[in-house]
């Protein structure tokens, strides 16, 4: 049996799945790993959702943060969580803290760069019919930016999700005990299990977010891009039609 | 009224938009603001619901300095049409037409059936009401547009170069119902255009800027065309092409009725009617143009 096969068949296997004196089971990893998962997407949405909000808006400011999202986008992951561990001592603050960080970037670039992208003109005529500043926020840019909200939201939460297998490296229990458990022991199915694992609720929180983010378009504006879409499906009929000719 | 006293613009790199400029815009007519582009006439129209603030002058509204408004408040007041229709791509007509009303609190049913009749108003049928406005034609999105504008019964309405960019035929359909709605309404009408010929049709006030929002010449149309007061505004309303002097064509025969009419440069700019080849002499109704020949229903779908 290859490595992959005998990694899916470790992660069949019940008794992997509880926490005994060997080690962390899946079911406590997996939840951990939801659990920084979790907090760390909603601190992150927390700072930079508002943040990314007034810097579309208002267009202020943007220099400063496309500035400091790249400088943060350039900070070493494992270095400044093995900084934080050494100062704050092991526990879930350091992951989460540069979690948060590795989130924000694309976050705050999904946010100004979703509102920057509105025509101009509907905003200006939502201001002179009389809409406030925060209603044209909420009424028009948040909805219609919706989609490329939602996207980076889901660019962040793809990111923090996949590292908190980092956290593992101090002995924080997540989906990435098991790769560095497996290095330790050299349990190269243990270490494979871990990383399809680790890949799977990737993928998995990225298909949930990608459902969400198509729901969240806006009506008036999508419909027009469904019926772009009805029109390509029904170009294809006719070379479905040949296919059956020959 | 709206009268402007000594009203400048000037942007923070210096240049002025709008220097000095001082004019009365009486109630219930329709004044137009006629230019070349960049000459300040949106500027202008922008500062009456304060979208853009004056550096120095006072803009008055019936007497009352709309410095001391707020902006938001004044901005409901006033309706507001502009070109691209500028209604939210993410809301039904109905609710694009109620826009203000919600905005002001009406109970949402109340809103709607206002807006409703509003559709009617504007001439359009009421089915429309749950389109989204990337579904109608530009003609019967500026349509909608002006709905919106008159939601909230505003005494003023400003309409900025609401229908350049709909094609000729739909706008003569547009401005027939400006003048139709100006009229059963009774609106204080400030209309921006760089078009001499739809400044000439709309307004009873026309008023001619040059850079810097400086008045070339302010009259009714018939008191400009009889009396250009420059050089540029005879250029700016071709008469210095004779475009606008028209002479009898001696080449083209009468064909029933009709005489063909050349301008100065001798293309064919209309006809005139001479029964019996007789010219006849000039109607005293010169306002009945443009409203009888055309139907109240939308015809630009």
């Amino acid at each position: 049996m290859n490595l992959f096969g005998a990694g899916f068949a470790w992660i069949l296997a019940p008794r992997h799945w509880v926490t005994t004196a060997e080690g962390s089971g899946i079911g406590d990893a997996l939840v951990h790993h939801l659990f920084l998962t979790a907090v760390s997407v909603l601190i992150t949405v927390v700072i930079a959702g508002p943040l990314g909000l007034y810097i579309g808006h208002t267009g202020r400011f943007r220099r400063v943060a496309i500035g400091a999202s790249n400088a943060a986008r350039a900070l070493p992951t494992l270095g400044l969580l093995s900084a934080l561990i050494l100062l704050l001592g092991i526990g879930d603050v350091p992951p989460v803290v540069v979690l948060v960080v590795l989130g924000i970037p694309p976050l705050l670039a999904g946010a100004y760069a979703g509102l920057e992208s509105l025509d101009r003109q509907t905003i200006d005529a939502a201001r002179a019919v009389g809409m406030t500043e925060f209603q044209i926020l909420r009424k028009v840019e948040i909805p219609l930016a919706a989609p490329l909200l939602l996207g980076g939201l889901r660019a962040a939460a793809l990111q923090i999700v996949a590292t908190v297998a980092l956290a593992s490296v101090f002995g924080l229990q997540s989906l990435g005990t098991f790769i560095i458990d497996g290095l330790a022991q050299a349990d190269y199915v243990k270490m494979t299990a871990g990383a399809i694992l680790v890949a799977a609720l990737a993928l998995l929180l990225d298909g949930v977010l990608a459902v969400v983010q198509r729901l969240v378009g806006p009506r008036g504006v999508s419909r027009g891009t469904d019926r772009h879409r009805t029109t390509a499906r029904d170009g294809k009929k006719p070379v479905a039609l040949t296919q059956d000719a020959h | 009224m709206i009268e402007f006293r000594s009203v400048t613009k000037q942007y923070a790199d210096g240049t002025r938009a709008v220097s000095e400029f001082s004019a009365v815009i009486p109630s219930r007519k329709t004044t137009v603001f006629v230019g070349s582009s960049g000459c300040g006439k949106t500027t202008l129209l922008r500062m009456i619901n304060r979208m853009v603030d004056p550096t120095e002058g006072v803009i008055e509204i019936d007497g009352h300095d709309i410095a001391a408004t707020e902006p938001v408040a004044l901005r409901r007041s006033i309706g507001y049409v502009m070109q691209n229709s500028g209604l939210l791509p993410h809301r039904r007509v109905i609710d694009n037409i109620a826009t203000v009303l919600l905005l002001t609190r009406v109970p949402k049913a109340e809103a709607h059936a206002r807006a409703l009749e509003l559709l009617d108003t504007v001439g359009l049928d009421r089915a429309l009401a749950n389109r989204y406005p990337g579904e109608l034609s530009g003609g019967q999105q500026q349509r909608v547009g002006v709905a919106r504008g008159l939601a909230a019964n505003p005494n003023i309405l400003l309409m900025d170069e609401p229908f350049g960019a709909v094609d000729p035929i739909v706008r003569t359909d547009l401005q027939a119902e400006t003048i139709r709605l100006q009229r059963e309404l009774d609106k204080t009408i400030v209309f921006v255009t760089h078009d001499i010929d739809e400044a000439f049709l709309l307004g009873d006030q026309v008023i001619i800027l040059e850079k810097g929002a400086t008045i070339a010449q302010q009259g009714s149309p018939e008191e400009i065309l009889a009396n250009p007061a420059s050089d540029f505004v005879a250029s700016f309303i071709g008469a210095d092409r004779g475009k606008r002097r028209l002479t009898v064509s001696a080449d083209v025969p009468a064909r029933g009725d009709d005489v063909l009419l050349i301008d100065a440069g001798g293309y064919a700019a209309g006809v005139i009617s001479a029964p019996g080849g007789k010219l006849a002499s000039g109607s005293a109704s010169p306002k009945s143009r443009s409203v009888s020949n055309k139907t109240s229903q939308a015809g630009d779908a």
